[in-house]
């Protein structure tokens, strides 16, 4: 196109020309994000699927395989297909296709934003035996300790959620305790300098282990059908 | 003049320190030197996608609606670049977090469409856009250094100093963000104004 | 996940502050700071336009769940929001000059602005429902107005004192947002 051409045509637009180019604009991107959105689905779901394992086998130590399941007019059973977003409840299994423990998603009001963890539970047992954060925006250097700090990892080796003799709540509330005064194997303890994170995480475990604990004890033999 | 027209990008018309546009990402994604190319290289390709687009169909967008056609055209490459840096690492992404989609506001690239893509050839705007998707790469890559190095200790996560280091926590905080570009705009004015003293040093 | 609409209000608007912590709208929290007045005014129509565009991001985030087209998120976000913020302008230039001579003038300017963008991204990768949303909305509006009008106020000193010619301009605010930033840290666990 010349320029005398270019000029006429920019000089008197119609609307003819502005539907054309905004439809015709708006066509092709739709293409674009729809073709780029089919393509890398899988890929997408995939690295999702992998990341979540990571995490899994992480908070269950020694797991190898897992199964989902989820609760369904108060019964537990196999998720089949996608779901419709209930809450999951993954189960872990060692080489011997023994349950190694269920791990489920919990979260709460951290320092500076909600803090998303992932923790095991041994339901058999009674106990937490891993802790793992997903997402959290706490200061870096003292509130991320929760994520890295070894000493505070020790607490999730066994800490005790054992239920009370109805099997409807927790015999003992999982409390902070500051660093180093730890005596009850349901006592959590905390990070020196990351006060108020431990606490929230203390606080995410207790909520999440009183409302979930008695449904994993009751339905702990069904966790165990690979 | 066509290697200038790449070059003006890198440094004379930085975006970044010359211009001072695109901030908000500058400022929050650049808490580590791999976030910081991250978040430069998506921009640059959303930059060299959407001019090339831009130039392709200047002659078919009308002026009246050029700006709405333009903010289409990003929107579509963020939204496709959202999608690949998912599909080459979900911890990229997550690191990255919203800020990705923001580059859509990032005024860099609204501006290069506007000023140079709809007005010139496909070859030449691409170049520009290149050369402005560098500029941009490099002027994160400056402060995600200098804040990942200060403040972690790590470049792009390896070990930069002994374990008796004690990190400045200070540079990966958000305060941390202005500092250090504050401190780069300091060190250009600086050179600015001393070439300039110069220059008049000579003609006197 | 419950929260508590006052700890959404103090968390948008202290904790996580828009400008401080998020680095949102920066472009006018550099450009527009220059004096208390104008950036109250500014403030004001931001926390008017986050609102309109919360019941907009609201509104389109329900309806791309209908359709199940998740990646249609951003580029409806933006034009959707665009657009309706320029109508609002046109309805209060209409029924109300007085208020369009006040925040007018800002409205084309922080339509696009990355903060407006950002808090529909957020309070939607949140959940939040619908109150939630438009508390997150006055919040994050609030936050903004709270850190422009101080910087202004710190400005309006900066021009009258005298500072090395190397350091005027915007090296100089990026250190004093700085010190605001590590200052507004001094709110995180607030709302806990």
């Amino acid at each position: 196109m010349n320029q005398p051409e270019l000029e006429q045509m920019t000089a008197a637009p119609n609307s003819w020309h502005m539907i054309r180019a905004l439809a015709g604009i708006g066509l092709m991107c739709a293409l674009l994000i729809v073709s780029t959105y089919e393509l890398t689905f899988d890929i997408i779901k995939q690295n999702k699927a992998e990341v979540l394992e990571r995490a899994i086998f992480k908070v269950l130590p020694g797991a190898e395989s897992k199964a989902i399941f989820i609760v369904k007019d108060g019964q537990v059973e196999k998720l089949i297909g996608d779901g419709n977003g209930e809450t999951r409840y993954y189960a872990g299994f060692d080489a011997n296709d023994d349950l190694v423990g269920v791990a489920l998603e919990a979260g709460g009001q951290g320092f500076q934003d909600v803090i998303h963890i992932l923790l095991g539970f041994n339901p058999e047992k009674q106990i937490i035996i891993g802790m793992q954060v997903l997402e959290s925006k706490e200061t870096p250097g003292l509130g991320d300790k929760i994520e890295k700090d070894p000493a505070f990892q020790k607490n999730f080796e066994a800490l005790d959620v054992a239920l009370s003799d109805d099997g409807s709540s927790l015999k003992n509330e999982i409390v902070f305790k500051k660093n180093g005064t730890k005596s009850n194997p349901w006592e959590l303890d905390g990070i020196t300098g990351a006060t108020i994170s431990s606490k929230a995480i203390a606080a995410i475990l207790q909520a999440s282990a009183s409302q979930n604990m008695p449904v994993l004890y009751k339905n702990r033999e069904k966790f165990k059908q690979q | 003049m066509d290697t200038n027209t790449f070059i003006k990008g890198l440094w004379k018309d930085n975006p970044v320190f010359v211009q001072v546009l695109g901030m908000c990402p500058t400022l929050a994604v650049t808490n580590s030197a791999t976030n910081a190319m991250a978040m430069g290289l998506a921009t640059a390709f959303v930059l060299i996608m959407s001019s090339t687009l831009v130039s392709l169909l200047r002659n078919f967008i009308p002026k009246q609606v050029r700006i709405a056609t333009f903010i289409l055209i990003i929107a579509t490459f963020v939204t496709v670049a959202e999608y690949l840096i998912q599909a080459i690492s979900i911890d990229i992404h997550k690191a990255l977090g919203a800020f990705i989609a923001l580059i859509v506001v990032n005024c860099v690239i609204l501006g290069r469409a506007e000023a140079f893509a709809s007005k010139n050839s496909v070859g030449k705007s691409i170049l520009d856009a290149a050369g402005m998707g560098v500029g941009f790469t490099f002027a994160l890559l400056c402060l995600g250094a200098v804040r990942e190095i200060l403040g972690s200790g790590t470049f792009f996560e390896y070990q930069v100093f002994g374990h008796g280091y004690e990190p400045w926590v200070l540079m990966i905080l958000p305060g941390g963000g202005f500092f250090t570009l504050g401190a780069w705009l300091l060190l250009f004015n600086y050179m600015k104004e001393r070439k300039a003293a110069k220059m008049q040093e000579i003609s006197a | 996940m419950n929260e508590s609409l006052s700890y959404i209000f103090i968390n948008a608007c202290l904790v996580n502050n828009f400008v401080l912590a998020y680095f949102l709208g920066i472009c006018p929290f550099i450009g527009v700071s220059g004096n208390i007045g104008t950036a109250s005014r500014m403030g004001g129509a931001v926390m008017f336009v986050m609102l309109v565009s919360s019941i907009c991001a609201y509104g389109i985030h329900l309806m791309l769940e209908a359709i199940n087209a998740p990646f249609l998120q951003l580029i409806s976000f933006i034009v959707v929001i665009a657009s309706t913020v320029q109508l609002v302008e046109m309805i209060i230039k209409k029924f109300s000059p007085a208020l369009f001579r006040a925040l007018g003038i800002f409205l084309p300017l922080i339509t696009t602005n990355c903060a407006i963008l950002g808090l529909a991204l957020f309070q939607t990768a949140k959940g939040y429902n619908f109150i939630e949303s438009l508390v997150y909305a006055l919040g994050a509006g609030a936050g903004f107005t709270i850190a422009l009008v101080i910087m202004a106020g710190i400005r309006e000193d900066l021009d009258i004192a005298d500072t090395p010619k190397v350091v005027r301009g915007t090296a100089i605010i990026l250190m004093v947002a700085g010190i605001l930033s590590l200052t507004f840290m001094g709110f995180a666990g607030l709302g806990g």
